[in-house]
């Protein structure tokens, strides 16, 4: 049974995700609709991981060998200006790709390990994850014509 | 009678499905009689969003008064305070009459050659190279014409080829907008002002109908003062006028509207209070929304809300057991909080109650402005003209066959950028030339020290098109002195869709120019061309421009090519208005086929939370056909709310004599002095620990900046602190800051992109005492005092107008 893993894997992206969002936030702050929204986004994420904690505690009980490089390091801290702006989005885009995938593959694990309150937590988080990942589409394509050809 | 003292005048009483009597309303200069006038010129309402029909009154080639019109079907004759006196700024000495060019510093008088030869130069340097659309940026308003919007939209979109275009409707009615859009496919109001002949409630969300819209609060007062009067619910944390008179007064902490509204549609779900049949045929959401809002009791709400738990069940009960509802809404709900989703939450609750469509039963997202529907209808603003989607690229064919460009000219890679974004760009030095057009930020958006510092900066080159020398204009590079109503030709279209003809009734002042014409020689002398090397924009003049715009609207939601100048010189029409509906059309949605089609609507949807555009095969997915969406999300806190250092909630608004930043209305000087000068209203209880007494000179402190005020102990919620946003400095010596805007917080609604004016966190710290004299509030109005013995607010004899029932 690996799926601990998993879970370890994605209450730590979701965690990883929240501070991103923070630090972004507070680097662009002077992009009021950044600071204000990716602040919500960071509680959104914090609550997720929290809705998966005891599902870590429940299968880290039966945790096997841990496999190597399921962690991911993508953000390491804010770039300045316009283009460091999009290449900030452009990194939390990827590590919430990378949390939306996960939500996946837990959902089928969950089905396989026919945990029905697992399945549960998955489908109230899946959602505002891909909406993340929406806002921060959206974000970027308004901003990338005038960082990339005009500034 | 004097309509200072009585802003609303005589009632004059009708009851349900009756016709509104006339009343015919005049006010001419001093000593002029009705015979004396040379002609009258028909024209609307210019100094708020009623769209009330007027005349003007002319006397060797003066404008010297108006009245109302009596058939119109908007007023019945009924003309507003601020219309009545203020046409004298349009004979202000200190109109601006040339133009002016900033050199080493000053502005200078220069000739209108040399003006436009600057603004080309500069242009031309400034398109030429990649990316040379992205330096530009346009600033528009909600008080030019149709035809002007239209010609601007034309000329940035389709020639500069920029989606960097916004008007000052993002302010005032971006949320209408939007609100329409999520629930209903596209803008456009379901309702008409006759649903208040008709309806037996009327539910006022934070809408101060009485100091906004004066003529329509009087509609609603004949029909309150008649046989079969409507119940009367009002959300607003002031004692205004409204408030006053309604059955249920909610008076909630700004910026909890959401959770009001959730816990409404939850008391009419458990109540029964919902339409089933009619909600599973005509909507789509409603599993979800009663989920979302379930944890939404009486008893949360009132503790979000700071409101009686009973209230939120009375109000419920008012809505929810009525036979013909009519919902007003406006800045309470669209400049606060989550603005959006708690419009949204209105438009479900008549979407609940299948309150829509029929007479008595609508709702209007009212706007703030005169002709903010038109900036939102002509893609001036944030949206693309008639009603198009962005993200639908056969809408973008369809506008570059109409205007004759290829397709990748018309910016369409996401929607128009929205005002506070343009002004971060060009905060970030990426755009170079911003362009105002009748608007004045510089009172105007929040964060006033901000806003200066980028108006101001160097390597920005910034147009102002005005009348006056406001502050915006004094910060520019170049002035342009423009005509205004009364002085120029062009149509435009108020709340309940109904288009208005405005007539030139005079000239401008000495070189002042027609905003159309300024626009039309830019685009002439810029040479931009169509494909077929053609002049981009064929049109000479403001009829011309009109038929333009008939094409634009051709089968869009807001069909104008039924009319004619010729057709509304005989009286307004409601569009739609083509073959179809050669008389126009009171209201949509009668046979609740709502705009949701994917083809045909104007966005493919957004997330509430996030204002995430979502795609058109999502949208495809959710098989809408002509069913209206129900939305909610949960209630959040405000981005900033009251702490130990700024422990009192700030909210701004207008009163009932002045307009915006003043630039007419401070002009006129019945109501100058009405309202002289700012004030703050504060409830005694938080005044007293404070040692703060009527009167007394106030500091009102936030995070970002302070204003100084005259204290006026009102009726206003504990806890809440009320500024006037009116007061700029263009008639004040006095160093101190009184803009309500010094104060508010950069912040905006997710979707809308709307300010957020009405939710901020403050200080108060009495500077000095007012020896006793009261503050310069108005006393009659939602500003009135709670202390004994202040002087009422009168016009006197220059304020004497004449007021007929009858017509």
């Amino acid at each position: 049974m690996q799926l601990a893993h998993y879970l370890g894997f994605l209450h730590r992206s979701q965690l990883d995700l929240a501070q991103a969002f923070r630090e972004v936030g507070e680097g662009h702050a002077e992009e009021a609709d950044i600071f204000h929204i990716s602040g919500t986004l960071a509680k959104q994420c914090d609550a997720h991981a929290e809705k998966l904690h005891p599902f870590v505690e429940r299968y880290g009980e039966e945790e096997a060998e841990e496999p190597d490089r399921l962690h991911s390091e993508l953000f390491k801290g804010t770039r300045e200006g316009p283009i460091g702006l999009l290449r900030d989005l452009h990194d939390l885009y990827l590590m919430a790709a990378e949390v939306d995938i996960s939500w996946t593959l837990v959902a089928q694990a969950a089905q396989g390990a026919r945990d029905s309150e697992l399945l549960e937590a998955v489908e109230a988080c899946e959602e505002e994850t891909a909406t993340q990942m929406a806002w921060l589409k959206s974000r970027m394509k308004e901003a990338a014509p005038q960082a990339l050809v005009v500034a | 009678m004097d309509r200072i003292a009585d802003p609303w005048g005589e009632r004059t009483p009708y009851g349900a499905g009756e016709e509104w009597p006339a009343r015919v309303d005049t006010f001419l200069d001093e000593g002029l009689q009705p015979d004396d006038v040379d002609s009258w010129v028909q024209a609307a309402s210019i100094l708020h969003s009623n769209g009330d029909g007027l005349e003007i009154a002319v006397k060797d080639g003066r404008i010297v008064g108006v009245r109302g019109a009596a058939e119109d079907r908007v007023n019945h004759g009924r003309v507003d305070p601020k219309d009545l006196y203020g046409w004298q700024a349009n004979n202000s000495p200190d109109r601006l009459t040339r133009p002016l060019l900033r050199r080493e510093g000053e502005l200078f008088e220069i000739d209108w050659e040399t003006a436009m030869d600057a603004l080309v130069a500069k242009s031309k340097e400034l398109l030429d190279g990649p990316g040379g659309w992205g330096r530009f940026g346009f600033y528009t308003s909600g008080q030019i014409f149709l035809e002007d919007y239209y010609t601007l939209g034309v000329l940035g979109k389709a020639g500069l080829g920029t989606p960097h275009m916004d008007g000052n409707t993002r302010l005032c009615t971006a949320t209408a907008g939007a609100t329409l859009k999520a629930s209903f496919g596209t803008d456009g109001q379901p309702g008409s002002y006759t649903d208040v002949d008709h309806c037996d409630a009327l539910a006022l969300w934070g809408h101060n109908v009485a100091e906004t819209q004066t003529v329509l609060w009087m509609r609603m007062l004949d029909r309150r003062a008649g046989p079969d009067p409507p119940r009367m619910l009002a959300v607003d944390p002031r004692p205004t006028p409204v408030a006053m008179e309604a059955d249920v007064h909610l008076a909630v902490r700004n910026g909890t509207n959401l959770a009001l509204t959730n816990g409404l549609i939850r008391e009419l779900i458990h109540n029964g209070w919902v339409d089933e049949e009619w909600v599973e045929a005509h909507t789509l959401g409603f599993e979800k929304l009663e989920e979302t809002v379930d944890p939404y009791t009486p008893e949360k709400v009132a503790e979000i809300c700071g409101v009686e738990a009973g209230q939120v069940r009375e109000a419920a009960e008012l809505l929810g057991t009525c036979e013909r509802l009519f919902s007003t809404v406006l800045q309470g709900f669209y400049q606060s909080n989550q603005a959006t989703a708690a419009g949204c939450g209105v438009n479900d609750i008549h979407l609940l109650r299948g309150m829509i469509g029929r007479p008595g039963a609508g709702l209007c997202q009212m706007n703030g402005q005169p002709t903010a529907q038109n900036t939102r209808e002509t893609g001036a603003n944030g949206d693309l003209p008639g009603f198009r989607n962005w993200d639908n690229e056969s809408h973008i064919e369809e506008l570059a066959e109409l205007w004759n460009v290829e397709m990748l000219q018309v910016p369409h890679w996401a929607p128009p950028t929205h005002a506070m974004q343009i002004f971060r760009y060009a905060e970030q030095g990426s755009i170079e030339l911003l362009w105002i057009s009748a608007t004045n930020p510089a009172v105007s958006l929040p964060e006033l020290s901000r806003v200066r510092e980028i108006l101001a900066k160097k390597d920005l080159f910034v147009v102002v098109q005005d009348l006056f020398m406001t502050e915006t204009a004094a910060l520019a590079d170049l002035v342009l002195p423009a005509a205004t109503w009364g002085e120029k030709t062009g149509t435009f279209t108020n709340v309940d869709r109904t288009v208005h003809l405005s007539e030139k009734a005079v000239d401008p002042p000495r070189e002042a120019k027609a905003d159309l014409e300024i626009f039309l020689e830019y685009a002439r002398r810029m040479d931009f061309r169509d494909k077929d090397g053609e002049p981009l924009i064929k049109w000479s003049d403001p009829e011309g421009a009109f038929e333009a715009w008939k094409e634009c609207s051709r089968g869009r939601p807001c069909d104008y090519t039924g009319m004619t100048y010729e057709k509304l010189r005989r009286g307004p029409i409601q569009w739609p208005c083509n073959e179809e509906h050669p008389d126009g059309t009171e209201r949509l949605y009668t046979d609740a086929d709502f705009n949701t089609y994917p083809d045909f609507s104007e966005t493919f949807g957004h997330d509430l939370t996030t204002g995430a555009a979502q795609t058109e095969e999502e949208h495809r997915a959710k098989e809408a056909e002509g069913r209206a969406f129900l939305h909610a999300i949960p209630y959040r806190p405000s981005p900033e709310v009251p702490s130990e250092e700024h422990p009192l909630l700030l909210t701004t608004g207008r009163t009932v004599f002045h307009f915006h930043t003043r630039t007419k209305t401070g002009r006129a000087p019945q109501l100058a002095d009405a309202a002289p000068d700012v004030w703050v209203e504060i409830h005694p209880g938080d005044a007293a620990p404070l040692g703060i007494e009527e009167g007394d000179t106030v500091q009102v402190s936030s995070p970002r900046g302070a204003a100084v005020a005259k204290a006026r102990l009102s009726g206003i919620r504990p806890g809440v602190v009320f500024l006037p946003f009116h007061y700029g400095s263009w008639d004040t010596d006095s160093a101190r800051p009184r803009a309500a805007n010094e104060l508010t917080i950069t912040a905006w609604d997710p979707v809308s992109k709307q300010p957020l004016f009405k939710v901020g966190a403050v200080r108060l710290d009495r500077v000095e005492s007012g020896g006793g004299e009261p503050a310069p509030a108005p006393t009659n109005t939602a500003s009135a005092p709670v202390g004994e013995g202040i002087p009422a607010t009168v016009g006197g004899a220059a304020a004497e107008a004449t007021s007929r029932v009858g017509g």
